[in-house]
């Protein structure tokens, strides 16, 4: 036990392998353009946009600047720089996984808001026209007084309080 | 024809969200010191009486159901001057920020009629601003400023101001697209896209009178970079052009009748 962990503290701090590097590189740029592409075309909003542009910038720079994912994962006890790597990658996606959850819960509560407040208006313009049509109806033009409204049957008393 | 200049509805969009204790007396000297300006106050989902008081104070008010943020709240403005016909519309802020007496220097050097300007922003740049701008909002507004400029090749002291008022053109095109949040740098390279044009007016402003600026810090680092962002990727995007190209067209035909024309036009796509 004690010799595989020596085994391992002489890997720890091996700096990444170049091509490793290099793909980093690839990915995080094609990243970068896929987002600033959705925004061009609207299908992105700036602010989380922003958000991804952050995370693929954190992931370039891990990538080109090997001594701080190095001194990052030594002080954080991990003694594979890689391994920090991933775990850091987890933690990330983790965290904007429930970030977005949270966002989805607020789009459900407006959405609801809206169906409802919708929902109220239409009741409010179906009374509104309801009591619209029963006044034309009844005296030609619906400012009348609510009170004889209320009593004129349409049809019978038609046309006659008009003056 | 033409309206003439005295005929021409206008309309004073207020956005507000909690301010109580403003909005009245924003509302009451839009109507003491810019007396022919009907006044909309956007109540963008207040929590307090902020759409009681601007009700009092005699002014129409819209009512979000939530916060929708500064760009929902003058979007909702300029759909609700579309759909009531308003010639000229013009942002005041809430807060008691903008004094209502320039409204008149903003709308004179709106030409309506003419093709001078389709926007006019009022500067606190381009005089003495009136009240002391903390430092970091100078700097942000120059990079702004800067950036802007180089963009549209026209000199614009103050693209982060509020205090804007614009024709129909500008009106149109708002209704239809205007930023999600801080949208006023934005909003100037919307009009530079869509071939509009903007000039600045000298402008005094007041210290905020209420409440506290919605921008502190974390927040002003996030609005550099989206703002940066949205310029740099609207230099990209192609832009439906809503109105038809004014310059050759103008002289035959009556301004008013080639706006209307102009919004028959396709809607983009």
């Amino acid at each position: 036990m004690l010799d595989l962990s020596s085994v391992l503290s002489l890997a720890a701090g091996a700096p990444l392998d170049a091509r490793v590097r290099i793909v980093a590189v690839i990915v995080t740029a094609v990243m970068l353009g896929v987002v600033l592409e959705l925004v061009r075309r609207r299908r992105l909003i700036e602010r989380y946009a922003l958000l991804w542009m952050v995370v693929a910038l954190v992931l370039l720079v891990l990538a080109v600047w090997n001594q701080l994912l190095a001194h990052v994962s030594h002080a954080i006890g991990i003694e594979v720089p890689a391994n920090a790597l991933f775990i850091a990658g987890l933690a990330v996606a983790f965290l904007m996984l429930l970030h977005f959850s949270v966002i989805t819960s607020r789009l459900s509560e407006e959405t609801k808001i809206l169906a409802q407040e919708i929902a109220r208006l239409d009741a409010e313009a179906r009374a509104a026209r309801a009591a619209g049509t029963n006044g034309d109806a009844a005296n030609g033009h619906s400012e009348k007084p609510a009170e004889q409204e209320a009593e004129a049957q349409p049809g019978s008393s038609a046309r006659t309080p008009d003056q | 024809m033409a309206r003439d200049h005295h005929q021409l509805r206008k309309l004073a969009i207020v956005p507000a969200y909690n301010e109580q204790g403003m909005v009245g007396r924003v509302v009451r000297d839009i109507h003491r010191q810019a007396p022919d300006f009907d006044v909309v106050v956007i109540d963008d989902g207040s929590v307090d009486n902020t759409a009681a008081e601007a009700q009092a104070s005699g002014a129409v008010v819209v009512r979000h159901p939530f916060n929708l943020g500064i760009g929902g709240a003058m979007q909702s403005g300029f759909k609700y001057a579309l759909r009531n016909d308003y010639d000229v519309a013009a942002q005041v802020d809430g807060d008691g920020q903008h004094k209502p007496a320039h409204l008149e220097d903003l709308l004179a050097k709106l030409h309506t009629s003419g093709d001078e300007a389709d926007m006019v922003c009022g500067s606190r740049f381009r005089g003495d601003p009136g009240y002391k701008v903390p430092i970091g909002r100078r700097v942000g507004n120059l990079i702004f400023s800067v950036v802007l400029t180089a963009i549209t090749r026209r000199r614009i002291t103050d693209p982060t101001s509020g205090f804007r008022i614009t024709n129909r053109r500008g009106i149109e095109l708002f209704a239809r697209d205007y930023p999600h949040d801080y949208p006023e740098v934005e909003a100037i390279l919307m009009l530079h896209a869509h071939r509009l044009r903007l000039h600045e007016v000298p402008v005094r402003m007041n210290a905020r009178g209420f409440g506290k600026s919605s921008i502190d810090y974390p927040r002003s680092a996030y609005y550099m970079a989206k703002v940066l962002l949205a310029l740099f990727i609207g230099l990209f995007r192609r832009r439906p052009t809503p109105i038809e190209e004014p310059p050759d067209t103008s002289e035959g035909t009556a301004p008013g009748a080639a706006v209307s024309g102009a919004r028959e036009a396709p809607r983009g796509g």
